[in-house]
């Protein structure tokens, strides 16, 4: 793994960089990530109104490459959303998206 | 030049508006483009009395300003109105408060006494995604923000200044008001 995307990926972003999680236009739930790993603990706890508001918005794609610029992790991203999930069987394979990214760059 | 000295009444060295005073207020809010003499001849007082009243209000700060009230959507501006209640830390909703009235997009901030302590902010956005990254952007990433409720206007039924006019009649123009 290049070290220089494994400690970009991992970085602690800075507030105004973060994620916030919302569930409609403007309604933010509180719930917010500065780094992957937060990011990932986020994704099972946070409302799933907020990962379907968000996924097929195209935030999570947008932050990941634009904020993390992880370009591999948001291409796996993209691919959810083709999936059409809803609810949480989407909780579930983002949370595995993002797990087994955050295993790969952690070896 | 005018000295607000000369047209001041005073008691225990605090200036009162008296019945001429708040009907000149309210014919201003009616409308501020009247002339002196209009406004005279509908109280039936001298233009010069008319004048002098709002010259010493202007300067005690009664008055602050004459503004033009625009309605954005005709003027093909900003389109989304929104109120927002921001829910923060009680340690940090001043500060919280006097951020949001540094952006341009927010209109009106107020803060609450109920259960829970919170501001209440009117915004206005050109379309709906502005208003998504302005709290996203902005006001999400202050610290002590805990959650931001969003309700979007779709429908206005009244807006208006608050006006001298008393609805009731009951208390017309007997009010005293003080100021410095």
């Amino acid at each position: 793994m290049n070290l220089r995307i494994m400690s970009r990926s991992l970085r602690i972003v800075p507030r105004e960089k973060a994620f916030y999680f919302f569930t409609s236009i403007g309604n933010y739930t509180g719930a917010s990530a500065l780094s992957l790993k937060e990011f990932m603990e986020k994704i099972s706890e946070v409302n799933v109104k907020s990962l379907e508001f968000h996924l097929y918005r195209g935030d999570f794609e947008k932050w990941v490459n634009d904020v993390l610029q992880d370009g591999e992790l948001a291409a796996d991203i993209r691919r959810l959303q083709k999936l059409n999930l809803v609810g949480e069987a989407l909780r579930n394979q983002l949370f595995l998206t993002v797990s087994r990214r955050l295993r790969r760059l952690a070896t | 030049m005018y000295e607000a000295r000369d047209v001041l009444k005073l008691r225990d060295g605090v200036a009162t508006l008296d019945a001429t005073d708040l009907r000149i207020l309210q014919a201003l809010q009616e409308n501020a483009r009247q002339t002196y003499t209009a406004i005279g001849k509908r109280l039936g007082v001298a233009h010069s009395t008319v004048y002098d009243r709002i010259k010493k209000m202007e300067h005690h700060g009664v008055v602050r300003k004459y503004v033009a009230l625009v309605d954005a959507e005709k003027a093909g501006g900003k389109s989304i109105t929104a109120m927002i209640t921001v829910y923060t830390d009680p340690k940090v909703i001043e500060k919280v408060a006097e951020k949001l009235c540094e952006a341009a997009e927010v209109l009106e901030v107020y803060t609450s006494l109920s259960e829970e302590l919170q501001i209440m902010a009117k915004v206005v956005a050109e379309t709906q995604e502005r208003l998504h990254e302005f709290i996203s952007d902005s006001l999400a990433p202050l610290p002590g923000v805990l959650r931001v409720r969003t309700s979007i206007v779709t429908k206005k039924f009244k807006e208006e200044q608050f006006s001298m006019a008393d609805p009731s009649g009951a208390n017309a123009y007997k009010r005293t008001t003080e100021y410095k």
